[in-house]
């Protein structure tokens, strides 16, 4: 496993940076994201950390030593770090097994092609040595481009974007074989997206940038979900709705829905004007003694359905309830809140 | 079951792409083989180890010179390299005969350079290379032809982007060795399908080979065909180029439909190496000197001998040969450019294997020398006379000698089969880009057929018919076999004004007629270059 240190890095071109004062930092940790807006600058640090981009500042380092600095760039073939394209750039002209051992320059022909054929057998593509990437399905070249990233044992892989250019039924089912593969060889990986279902599918550790390119917050992917450290990942990660509220206690908000209780003490003092962070799935309805709120909008999504409502001071909340729950547009409904994870931000 | 009239038309231009290259074949058939015989003995020999040599040659040339300089211009930064992306596809523009000529008048031994030699060193007191010579055609062929080679391996390199090289590079390769593990392979298939178009080239030339005293199979045919007056002897030897020019053919279109695989999306911008120190300047030296003798040096020598000769030659007799030659590119330019949107409208419209085998074969005319061309086309029309002069004769009319052989008509046909791939290319892209919704459309708010032909079709493809036409046209104007051998008593064009006069070695008096033709080379080569560009 390697550990990666970066170190308020800034890099850009023709004096616009795009990336500037970004850091990051892990160490035994197998499954990495970064999930961020397109034009974040995402792809931008893992260019850098492949030796593609220079940056003018800051310092990357890997299993302890510097490969970028300002100034001196050690070149993308001595770095030894496996990379995984967003468009796979497979080699047309090799077969899947050169193109696999294509990075074992020192290896005889016959190791090379036990090394290519074990890989083959990691990914899921026994039996396929000898076809070309032409031949192959989406699926199976990005299953090719993982198998010759990881060939030559490198410390570190980056993928960019790696299920983008896939439908979404097989992207699954790929990203679940390849996150068993990355755990099984314990290979440390990279890698960026802007989907948060595929970072929460693949990632152990997200880390969310916003649009300066600055992590916000780097956590778990429940966490990130339930934790948002502030409103910029509370509205990027998963969906939700804001309402007003007064801090009445240390550990409780008086809103419009009634008192709500959390699990934890906040340090804010008492009278504090907050807003409320309420997810779907913390929105119940029909519940006993909850307050009347208008159905303004529903969406039917097979097994739920999501409602919109209105509550009677005019705050709008989301509901995602099972869909055997049919209530029209233009009814009340009694609704109540199970937040356990009480999120609020100060006004 | 209801047969449109646009296959019909379609299958007949397959037929006639067709029939004249089956007609070459059948000069096997006759028993008569003296002549044939004869010429077996004599000189088939000579001809194969000439043909073979000249391929050899040739193809070696363009390879190293098309692939070095598409290299350097698409992927190094070096003093000039925007300029030479563009400037080195010029030559096109300049007919291979052309350049021949030029050659030989500069380089011969009564050429001004020659002479300078001889007054400052006088007499033997030098050496100086052969110009007429294996070697000297080769140079000058591949100068001419090298083109083909760049264009198709520069766009190659250029839609390679640039992660094939970075994943070659993370996997431990350094960057100048990737290009030759990766880039080279896999603009293969560019690489090769240019060369196998100069290759075709090199085949049908006549012009070059004549002026350089060079037999091949197209002058033996001309020599047969006017010297001897033997068709039939010319068509077994028309059936041997034949044979040569359909394997080059068979080879590139498996490498164009091998070329799609090897096509990867474009992302942004590509990596280009900084060259230093020296290999800048040297990058430099060898583009500037390639575009230098195959491009600058000859239009410069051939504007000094036109204004030598300007005032006694720009008579009425130029005038009537521009004249021949715009009526002749005119007429075939019109007759093609319908051929080709006959066949880009049915194979859109009207698909299915009998229509796409009939475009397939009906765009195989770019391959074809004009000289068997000529040869085809000249049996086939000979026959129909000969069944029309009976029938006439048995219907009771005294009709006898030839009716359509020696017209214009044999000519503007051998053209239309020559030159319907290069009108059919840009038709048919064109009519891609019209999305059939646009069609429907029409038809959805009361257009009939006709009109949606007239008001929707017609002004969206405009350009590309216009593009189509002046391909033809130009491309006609530097034809020269088939010209020679088809055209009727008093249809001199420009192109046969050259050989006329550097076959007596006036290379002055064929300056003029050369310069047109340049001028006019480069209307369509201009059009390429915007097409091709990429900043």
């Amino acid at each position: 496993m390697g550990t990666l240190e970066i170190k308020n890095i800034r890099c850009g071109y023709d004096g616009q940076n795009i990336i500037d004062g970004f850091s990051l930092d892990f160490r035994d940790t197998t499954l990495n994201c970064l999930l961020g807006p397109s034009g974040c600058g995402k792809t931008t640090v893992l260019r850098a950390i492949a030796g593609f981009e220079p940056i003018q500042a800051g310092e990357i380092i890997l299993d302890g030593k510097v490969i970028s600095s300002k100034g001196m760039t050690v070149p993308p073939e001595w770095r030894g770090i496996g990379m995984v394209f967003q468009d796979y750039a497979l080699f047309p002209h090799l077969s899947v097994a050169d193109n696999v051992s294509f990075g074992l320059r020192r290896s005889g022909r016959k190791e090379k092609r036990k090394v290519a054929e074990q890989m083959l057998e990691l990914v899921g593509l026994e039996g396929y040595p000898d076809r070309y990437p032409h031949g192959l399905s989406g699926g199976q070249q990005q299953r090719v481009a993982v198998a010759r990233a990881l060939a030559p044992h490198p410390p570190l892989i980056l993928m960019d974007e790696p299920f983008s250019n896939l439908d979404v039924e097989l992207r699954e089912r790929l990203v679940l074989d390849i996150r068993e593969v990355l755990r099984q060889r314990q290979t440390t990986t990279l890698f960026v997206t802007h989907d948060q279902e595929e970072a929460f599918m693949l990632g152990e550790h997200v880390g969310v940038m916003n649009n300066d390119g600055c992590i916000m917050q780097w956590d778990l992917p429940y966490n990130l979900y339930h934790e948002p450290s502030s409103r910029f990942v509370a509205d990027f990660v998963g969906q939700g709705r804001l309402i007003e509220g007064i801090l009445a206690d240390y550990d409780s908000v008086s809103t419009s829905l009634g008192i709500l209780k959390g699990n934890r003490a906040y340090e804010w003092p008492k009278d504090t004007r907050v807003d409320v962070l309420l997810r779907p799935d913390d929105v119940l309805l029909n519940v006993k003694g909850g307050v009347d709120c208008l159905v303004t909008d529903r969406h039917f999504k097979g097994a739920q359905i999501m409602y919109t409502l209105r509550t009677p001071c005019g705050d709008e909340l989301l509901s995602l309830v099972p869909s055997h729950l049919d209530i029209d547009t233009g009814q009340k409904v009694r609704v109540g809140i199970d937040a356990e994870h009480l999120v609020i931000f100060r006004r | 079951m209801r047969v449109s009239v646009w296959k019909i038309a379609t299958i007949t231009l397959a037929a006639v792409v067709v029939f004249p290259l089956l007609v070459v074949f059948s000069g096997w058939m006759q028993t008569e083989n003296l002549v044939w015989e004869h010429l077996a003995e004599t000189v088939l020999g000579e001809l194969l180890t000439n043909t073979a040599w000249l391929l050899l040659g040739v193809g070696m040339l363009v390879t190293a010179l098309g692939v070095s300089l598409a290299w350097l211009t698409a992927m190094c930064e070096f003093p000039g390299s925007r300029i030479f992306d563009w400037g080195l596809m010029l030559p096109l523009a300049v007919p291979a005969y052309v350049m021949a000529f030029v050659a030989l008048g500069v380089m011969d031994f009564t050429g001004p350079v020659q002479s300078v030699l001889r007054d400052v060193l006088g007499d033997g007191g030098y050496w100086f290379p052969e110009v007429r010579s294996t070697g000297g055609v080769i140079v000058v062929m591949s100068l001419a032809l090298y083109p083909y080679v760049y264009m198709l391996s520069r766009a190659s390199f250029l839609t390679q982007g640039n992660s094939m090289i970075e994943a070659a590079r993370a996997l431990g390769m350094p960057a100048w060795m990737a290009f030759f593990r990766v880039s080279i392979p896999t603009a293969r298939p560019a690489i090769v399908a240019g060369l196998s178009l100069a290759l075709m080239e090199t085949l049908a030339d006549f012009g070059t080979v004549a002026i350089f005293n060079y037999d091949t199979f197209t002058t033996a045919i001309y020599k047969t065909w006017f010297g001897l007056f033997n068709l039939q002897a010319a068509s077994q030897l028309a059936s041997f180029l034949l044979v040569l020019v359909v394997i080059a053919l068979m080879v590139e279109r498996q490498l164009r439909s091998d070329a799609k695989y090897y096509e990867t999306a474009r992302r942004g911008c590509i990596f280009r190496y900084q060259l230093s120190g020296w290999r800048r300047w040297a990058a430099t030296m060898f583009a500037g000197l390639v575009l230098m003798i195959a491009f600058i040096a000859p239009v410069i020598q051939l504007g000094l001998w036109a204004w030598e000769v300007m005032e006694q030659d720009l008579n009425s007799r130029y005038w009537g040969l521009l004249w021949h030659t715009l009526v002749l590119g005119g007429m075939a330019a019109i007759l093609t450019v319908t051929g080709a949107m006959i066949l880009a409208f049915t194979r859109r419209y009207h698909a299915d294997v009998v229509v796409e085998s009939s475009v397939g074969i009906a765009t195989l005319g770019y391959a074809l020398p004009g000289s068997v061309l000529a040869v085809g086309v000249m049996l086939t029309f000979t026959s129909i006379d000969n069944f029309m002069n009976t029938l006439a004769t048995i219907v009771g009319h005294e009709v006898s000698g030839p009716i359509l052989t020696g017209t214009i008509l044999a000519l503007i046909i051998a053209y239309m089969v020559r030159f319907l791939a290069v009108a059919y290319a840009p038709i048919d892209s064109g009519l891609g880009r019209i999305h059939n919704s646009l069609a429907e459309a029409a038809r959805g708010l009361g257009a009939s057929a006709v009109v949606t032909m007239l008001r929707i079709y017609m002004p969206l493809l405009r350009p590309g018919l216009f593009t189509a036409g002046l391909l033809v046209l130009v491309d006609v104007m530097k034809e020269m076999p088939a010209t020679m051998l088809l055209r009727p008593f008093g249809w001199d064009t420009l192109a046969v004004r050259i050989y006329e006069m550097t076959s007596e070695g006036e290379w002055e008096r064929a300056a003029l007629p050369a310069m047109t033709l340049i001028l006019v080379g480069l209307v369509p080569v201009v059009i390429l270059v915007r097409r091709s560009a990429r900043y």
